[in-house]
């Protein structure tokens, strides 16, 4: 079926099956690899991208309830002329990736979760990201460059 | 050379250089291996056993195959003469090691439940998953063999043509009448029996393979989330019986591997096998609950230490008897983990008499194999809480009971009785500076306080103090151990003509840092800026020679190798300018990439200059080769033995059990410091490892063989949530082995913190007379522990 949403700006249209995940409609149809897939219980969170703003986990949504949404994913988060977003800078600046298998989820959630909540507690940004799973930083980098975020952002 | 002066007087190392890697993961830009676009790609899926043991007496494929988008089925015996010989084992440890036959699918039988039965190619990825349920496979159900003592007891043999479930008994018992003695005339023993759980790697990249047959000429280029491009070439040469000249191995972005991705596996031989017969491409990722069983496991032992110590609490033996969990088969090195921590049971303690055994068994699970830190976190954990249990036999603190027993520094380099020589350490001071930093008084005294007054939540606080052999590995050494390869690195400097410098490294990073680090190096040798330096890795066809990465050995032997190869670079560059300058070489100084005549500065010739006359070749010294370019391989005449003090403070919950770590210090000391902010990147993340050991991760299997934990909602891998931020320090003892004077620093947090945190918890509840919790400590257990020890 005809699924048509905006994907970083720019309207996509794909023929899909009505089976398939926001995230395979990203990777396989759209092409953007950016976001990931770490699992297959919504547990892990690297498929983390914006709908309309908001974090979502991308395999927990089908591509046509997306339908008519604006989608941000990882490369849609830089500048057009390719300046990392605050949240990319500090994440490189803190060292908060090691692997980067996780980190487009992560950062994805962190942006939207400073949104919320835009100058918060080491513990609730550690909560804010329980649903995002590091194997290599044992968090600590992450929830540093989190914190460094929502400094610089508050300066 | 010990200290990271150089020539350039630049002093790049040692500065918290940001990552290079860094932007385009960020961005999304990096490829992963499924991420990789290639056309017409067939995509594999691989049917799985549902049961723990059984003969196979029929599959029927015949309705897979009808389905849409279906390319072909294949059982074992479709594809038997498809591959050249079983999946490779590297590490027959004895002479008499029993390996059983192992294929990348069953034959006729299965031994574990994730054991391969049958693969489906289709068009779309969809499809091979859909048609696997379509395939029909009935099992005469077998009893699986669950427990490793049971295993052992040989009543129910899961290999019968091997005949027994030991695949091999290994000794190092170099006293034995010493170790004997020491026991009889001992003031104090100590008997203890820990369960090292079997744990699920859980790299947050799943694995995934992509092989592409060239157009012509018999060609296949493997794309792999592996980290072991090399090694995986040799062996797929040899498995599938294509010719090493005509693969081309690549590890693309690797999410992260922890030991997991050190191996050779059945889906990787299946992909080229298939792409050959097929003439297509043929990809396949796995899905994470396929991750767990079908991705090899880590840990699982039964270990039993004593100790034998005299009236002041010195230790005289170390007794070790080990039963290991090699799983359903062995794997790329199954057999060599526990042999990495044979050498290591009485850790930091100056014990004279040693005595280790370990049996290792087959079971009805998942094959087991590397994991961070392979065999070191298993010795660590057993002597650090040994050593615990010591002390509250002797009734002095855990502090004490160390400080009386460390190895003394002036016993550097240390020949121990387990047969390896230490090559640096100062334990003494590191513990020192770790106390110190720790505030332990005032931890002590808020943890008497909780106790008196009856508080709910009780405060631990854990000791572990670690040593470990890292860097593997000395050639000689692993060939002692019959390893099937060489512990060298290999590296190319090159200097183009427009001066940029190209470095190609063996090694094969997967989040490590290492193109940072390495460029590193070579700037701080030849004064440039690291942006002239490019690191090429992790391709078969730019870097051919490597041993790849793992066992913390990336930098004490691939750096080395790149640092010594500059070294070359540079001398012949000097070769070069002296000649064009009409001076003797010992006339000419280096610094910040420019040669100049000593008592002369005016005349200079710089790098960039040399680089283009090695390119012209017009005016070289007679008999000098053109180009700018050296290649070394690097065989380390030692491990490195980094090492350090772990403190952890626990809460404990006395009504739910629940335990929450509530500080965490690490003072590590792994030798001279190339990258700060790496360095302290990795122990983090190993700190985490070995926490989520003592505290949330377990393989668990239910009594049919099936793994209960086997998806990221069930098997507890942390969160955020769960950890404190970690408090670090450092001493630096440079290694005298290798020219950088570094120690590995991969795989220390990981060894190290799993014993301190069950430490603290038994710390916390010892006054009621607990002395052991199994792992992970969960709130169940530690409830019912707590339970049983104020019923009565």
């Amino acid at each position: 079926m005809q699924v048509t949403m905006t994907v970083n700006g720019k309207t996509v249209s794909r023929d899909v099956e009505p089976r398939t995940l926001l995230v395979h409609f990203l990777r396989d149809h759209v092409g953007l690899t950016g976001t990931n897939v770490g699992c297959d219980t919504s547990s892990c969170g690297a498929c983390t991208v914006h709908v309309n703003g908001e974090a979502v986990k991308s395999c927990t949504m089908l591509a046509v309830q997306a339908d008519g949404q604006e989608i941000t994913t990882i490369e849609g988060l830089a500048s057009a002329e390719g300046e990392l977003h605050p949240m990319q800078k500090a994440f490189q600046e803190n060292h908060g990736l090691q692997c980067g298998f996780c980190t487009p989820g992560m950062v994805m959630a962190a942006t939207s979760f400073l949104k919320e909540n835009p100058h918060p507690t080491e513990a609730e940004v550690r909560l804010g990201l329980e649903g995002n799973l590091c194997r290599c930083t044992g968090y600590h980098n992450i929830v540093k460059s989190v914190l460094a975020a929502a400094a610089a952002a508050g300066e | 050379m010990t200290t990271t002066e150089t020539t350039s007087g630049t002093k790049v190392l040692g500065q918290r250089v940001l990552r290079r890697e860094d932007p385009k993961l960020l961005t999304g830009e990096a490829k992963f291996a499924d991420d990789l676009a290639v056309p017409g790609a067939l995509h594999m899926a691989v049917l799985r056993s549902t049961v723990a043991h059984a003969r196979v007496t029929s599959i029927d494929t015949s309705a897979a195959k009808s389905r849409p988008g279906v390319v072909a089925v294949y059982t074992y015996q479709d594809l038997k003469d498809d591959w050249a010989g079983p999946m490779p084992c590297a590490w027959p440890v004895t002479a008499d090691m029993k390996n059983p036959a192992h294929f990348p699918l069953a034959n006729g039988k299965v031994n574990y439940v994730g054991d391969g039965v049958a693969v489906v190619l289709a068009e779309s990825k969809t499809a091979a998953i859909d048609a696997l349920e379509a395939i029909e496979v009935n099992y005469e159900e077998l009893d699986p063999v669950l427990d490793l003592e049971e295993s052992l007891a040989d009543s129910n043999v899961i290999h019968s043509e091997i005949g027994t479930n030991l695949s091999y008994t290994w000794e190092l018992i170099p006293n034995k009448d010493g170790v004997d003695e020491a026991f009889a005339n001992a003031a104090y023993t100590v008997s203890e029996r820990y369960i090292q759980q079997r744990l699920v790697p859980s790299a947050m990249e799943p694995r995934s393979v992509v092989v592409v047959p060239a157009p012509f000429g018999g060609d296949f280029t493997v794309y792999s989330a592996t980290q072991v491009p090399h090694i995986l070439k040799v062996m797929l040469a040899l498995t599938v019986g294509v010719s090493e000249t005509k693969l081309r191995v690549v590890a693309p972005s690797v999410g992260g591997g922890f030991g997991s991705k050190l191996n050779v596996y059945a889906e990787e031989v299946l992909a080229l096998a298939l792409a050959r017969k097929l003439r297509q491409p043929v990809r396949w990722t796995e899905e994470r609950s396929e991750n767990a069983v079908a991705t090899i496991h880590g840990r699982g032992q039964i270990q039993h230490i004593e100790l034998a110590a005299d009236a002041d609490g010195k230790v005289t033996a170390v007794r070790v008897n080990l039963v290991a969990d090699m799983g359903a088969y062995l794997q790329l090195v199954t057999p060599g983990i526990p042999l990495l921590g044979a050498f290591l049971y009485h850790g930091v303690y100056d014990i004279p008499n040693y005595s280790f055994t370990c049996r290792s068994v087959f079971t009805n699970k998942t094959p087991t194999d590397a994991y961070r830190g392979a065999g070191r976190p298993e010795a660590t954990y057993a002597i650090e809480r040994a050593m615990d249990a010591l002390a509250r036999k002797v009734g002095v603190s855990a502090v004490e009971i160390r400080k009386r027993n460390f190895i003394p520094a002036e016993k550097f380099p240390y020949s121990s009785s387990a047969g390896l020589v230490f090559d640096s350490g100062d334990y003494r001071t590191n513990f020192d500076k770790a106390l110190e930093m720790m505030g332990m008084e005032e931890l002590l005294a808020e943890k008497k306080l909780r106790i008196d007054a009856g508080s709910r939540k009780l405060l631990g606080i854990g000791i572990s103090f670690f040593v470990e052999m890292c860097g593997l590995a000395p050639s000689r050494v692993l060939a002692s151990l019959n390893y099937g390869a060489g512990g060298w690195e290999a590296a190319t400097v090159r200097i183009l003509p427009t001066s940029k410098i190209q470095v190609v490294t063996g090694t094969a990073p997967h989040g490590q840092g290492h193109e940072t680090a390495w460029s590193m190096i070579v700037a701080e040798k030849l004064g440039v800026p690291l942006s002239d330096i490019e690191v090429l890795h992790s391709d078969t066809a730019i870097a051919p020679y490597g041993m790849d990465t793992y066992g913390s050995r990336s930098l004490a032997v691939g750096g080395s190798a790149i640092h010594i190869a500059t070294e070359r670079v540079l001398d012949k560059a000097k070769a070069i300018a002296a000649h064009q300058l009409e001076v003797a070489e010992e006339d000419l100084d280096y610094a910040e990439g420019t040669f100049t005549v000593k008592g002369s500065p005016d005349r200079a010739f710089p790098l960039a200059a040399v680089a283009f006359e090695a390119f012209t070749a017009h005016n070289l010294p007679d008999g000098m080769e053109p180009n700018l370019e050296a290649s070394v391989s690097w065989d380390p005449p030692n491990f490195t033995f980094p090492y350090g003090s772990h403190i952890a403070v626990v809460e404990v919950d006395t009504e739910t059990g629940k335990v929450d770590l509530i500080r965490y210090q690490a003072v590590d000391d792994c030798g001279n410091r190339v990258n700060p902010l790496i360095i302290e990147g990795q122990i983090h993340g190993g700190i985490a490892q070995g926490v989520a050991q003592a505290l949330f991760e377990e393989a668990s299997y239910d009594a049919a063989g099936n793994l209960i934990s086997a998806t990221l909602a069930d098997y507890l891998v942390p969160s955020a949530a769960e950890l404190p931020f970690f408090e670090l320090g450092e001493t630096v003892t440079p290694s005298p082995t290798n020219p950088l004077g570094v120690k590995g620093i991969g795989e220390a947090g990981t060894i190290a913190s799993t014993p301190a945190v069950m430490n603290a918890v038994v710390d916390a509840l010892s006054h009621l007379g607990i002395e052991n919790i199994e792992m992970p400590a969960s709130p169940e257990r530690v409830w019912r522990a707590i339970s049983a020890a104020t019923r009565h």
